[in-house]
């Protein structure tokens, strides 16, 4: 079972480097391991707690809080159709049923081929684009049944994976800091910003007028 | 509309640009100008003045003032933090998504005027973890930024003005809109809401520091107040809501969009009939009902088509206009299954904390599928309200909480609406029988006492 590769652990470390405090990059790296291994294993859950200085369990706490969190491996494809109240209205369920038959699983399962892991999911924010859904993240909006058919057909071939990477990829491009930095002085160590001060001087207000 | 009054395009000028989100075009359209405005012409405190002269309501749901916001960090504690709440997740809300794709700098610079204005040298944009093209245009965003030297040490120059500002992202949870579940996420841990004394944010929030949560949407306005004068923008609107503002119509209207129109003068038929907007109902179907506010809100009926998209006219007529998300809903609509889908959402969002909203919704989700399922019992109509009374006491508008967060009362919302005005509807599924509690008037049993000034 895979820890971060040193690529990623450099990823890692410079991730970290971005907050205050180490643990707010739990989520981030959790993210991370999951573009690693298409899911959390329990050995990259470890590895991040020795990361950020928590217990492992203290991770999975974290983890199991949220659903894009898969703590079992799921598809190349994640499938999540919206059926909330906007796309409820405008064909929501059919469009999961439709998918339902056409992978062969019901939502929350895998196909035995291990290609499309279906889900039924909340509010995705495309509601003026109802019905709508995603793959791996990936939008599709306004969703016509005879498309949807297509789109597997593109994605079992191999023709969407430009536009929908693997699971577990979010963004394709990552922030890049500057070494010298701003902004990250740890909270104890922050004094006034120089450019209030400037002002609360100009304005011959007294300490912390601001 | 009333008249035909030029509305200027705060939010949504750059959003039919094929490159819109490029610095590029950015800078070529006016981009930055704004920023550059702040730093050699005003004063931090200035700026602040101008977005209380704006009065710019807050746009993620709560609808608090920004500059009254921002003033509430307590003085000479630092570092203060901006966080940018961009994890849209109410149902029927879509318009965060679109800046943050379309026209991600305008949010970027509109962060900086904020932090410039409160003293904050670190913001984090929590974007919300489905959104993965809204991540990619931010990053690359911040990266073009931080090359030009818009973002980082040194800002445009001013050898005083430094921030940093950080992608950061969730993994899927509703509750981390709230902004204190937010903070918690973003410190690392499972996003529960802190409770509010003492944990007000802007006293005690990320890291117990002063910490300014604001909206995508509210952000974006900032560029244009300071171009343009916090007067200017409050010369639109009318009584507290002033500017313009995106709505989200989405239903059975013939043209469901984002539109950003004149906050406060528009009125709902003019949002779900008017040819620019939703240009009617669909099939020429009768409107059975509409949510003016996104899931959390109490319905509407025809009846308050002709109010105007306004906070308070809102509020008093029984509901909210929230995230500004009207979802429509025409007379083929199964009120029972609506409010079933809708109570499921929370349900299955509530975080568990608090027992009335993480039971109540719950139990409230059971039973009413129960009720689809055809297995109902006209005793189940009390029954809903009964809980719904528990998680929300007299079940009134605006909610009395028994919870942490609104999470709890928003659940009660679509079931108090469905159940005021369709009750045939879901004795038709339980095989008939007599209400016993009285429900009558609006939405809502009863309206709660004026008690001093609302917050």
């Amino acid at each position: 079972m895979p820890r971060f590769t040193s690529e990623n652990s450099a990823v890692a470390d410079d991730i970290i480097a971005r907050y205050p405090r180490p643990r707010s990059a739990l989520i981030p790296l959790l993210h991370l391991a999951q573009e690693q291994d298409g899911y959390l294993t329990e050995d990259a859950m470890e590895h991040i707690a020795e990361l950020v200085d928590v217990t492992p369990a203290e991770v999975l706490g974290t983890a199991s809080f949220y659903e894009m969190f898969k703590r079992q491996p799921v598809g190349d494809y994640v499938v999540t159709v919206c059926t909330n109240i906007s796309c409820l209205l405008v064909g929501g369920e059919e469009l999961l049923h439709h998918l339902e038959h056409r992978l062969g699983v019901k939502a929350g399962s895998t196909t035995p081929d291990g290609k499309f892991t279906l889900e039924d999911v909340e509010c995705i924010a495309a509601c003026t684009e109802a019905p709508c859904m995603q793959v791996n993240y990936r939008y599709f909006h306004r969703v016509e049944l005879d498309a949807v058919d297509q789109l597997l057909e593109d994605l079992r071939s191999g023709r969407l994976a430009h536009e929908v990477p693997r699971h577990g990829t979010l963004s394709r491009v990552r922030q890049q800091l500057p070494e010298d930095r701003a902004g990250n002085a740890p909270p104890d160590r922050t004094v006034e910003p120089p450019w209030l001060a400037r002002n609360r001087k100009a304005n011959g207000d007294g300490e912390h007028a601001s | 509309m009333t008249d035909a009054k030029e509305i200027p395009r705060i939010l949504s000028s750059r959003w039919e640009l094929a490159d819109g989100h490029t610095l590029e075009r950015y800078v070529d359209t006016g981009g930055y100008e704004a920023l550059r405005r702040a730093l050699s012409a005003m004063t931090p405190d200035e700026v602040t003045e101008e977005v209380k002269a704006a009065s710019l309501l807050g746009r993620g749901g709560a609808g608090f003032p920004a500059g009254v916001k921002w003033g509430f960090c307590p003085p000479g504690v630092f570092p203060r933090y901006l966080v940018v709440n961009g994890d849209e997740s109410e149902p029927g809300t879509y318009k965060d998504r679109i800046i943050m794709e379309r026209d991600p700098h305008l949010l970027i610079e509109g962060a900086l005027i904020a932090c410039y204005a409160i003293g904050a040298t670190q913001a984090f944009l929590y974007v919300r973890g489905e959104m993965a093209l809204a991540q990619e245009r931010i990053a690359q965003a911040l990266n073009d930024a931080y090359a030009a030297g818009y973002i980082g040490r040194n800002i445009m120059g001013d050898e005083d003005f430094s921030v940093d500002v950080i992608l950061h992202w969730g993994a899927g949870a509703y509750i981390v809109g709230e902004e204190t579940a937010l903070i918690e996420s973003l410190e690392g841990y499972r996003g529960m809401p802190r409770l509010k004394p003492p944990y007000f944010p802007a006293a005690k929030g990320l890291y117990m520091q002063p910490t300014v949560v604001n909206n995508i949407e509210t952000l974006a306005n900032l560029p244009w107040i300071v171009s343009n004068g916090g007067a200017a923008f409050a010369g639109l609107g009318a009584e507290k809501s002033l500017g313009t503002r995106l709505f989200a119509v989405s239903g059975h209207v013939n043209r469901p969009g984002v539109y950003e129109v004149e906050f406060g003068t528009t009125t709902f038929r003019d949002l779900l009939y008017g040819e620019p907007y939703g240009d009617g109902i669909r099939h020429d179907n009768r409107l059975k009902a509409f949510i003016p506010g996104g899931a959390s809100a109490p319905w509407f009926f025809e009846e308050h088509l002709d109010l105007p998209l306004e906070a308070g006219v809102v509020g008093a007529a029984g509901s909210m206009l929230g995230s500004g998300a009207i979802v429509v809903m025409d007379e083929t609509t199964d009120a029972v299954k609506a409010a079933w889908r809708i109570v499921r959402f929370f349900a299955r969002e509530s975080c568990g904390k608090c027992t009335p909203c993480r039971e109540g919704a719950t139990w409230l989700e059971r039973i009413l599928r129960r009720i689809l399922d055809g297995y109902g019992r006209p005793s189940d109509v009390d029954k809903l309200l009964d809980i719904c009374d528990n998680i929300s006491p007299q079940i009134t508008w605006p909610p009395k909480q028994t919870t942490i967060c609104p999470l709890g009362p928003s659940a009660v919302s679509p079931i108090a609406s469905a159940v005021m005005r369709f009750r045939d509807e879901f004795f038709a599924y339980c095989g008939g029988g007599e209400i016993t509690v009285p429900v009558q008037g609006k939405a809502y049993l009863s309206t709660p006492p004026a008690v001093g000034a609302s917050t």
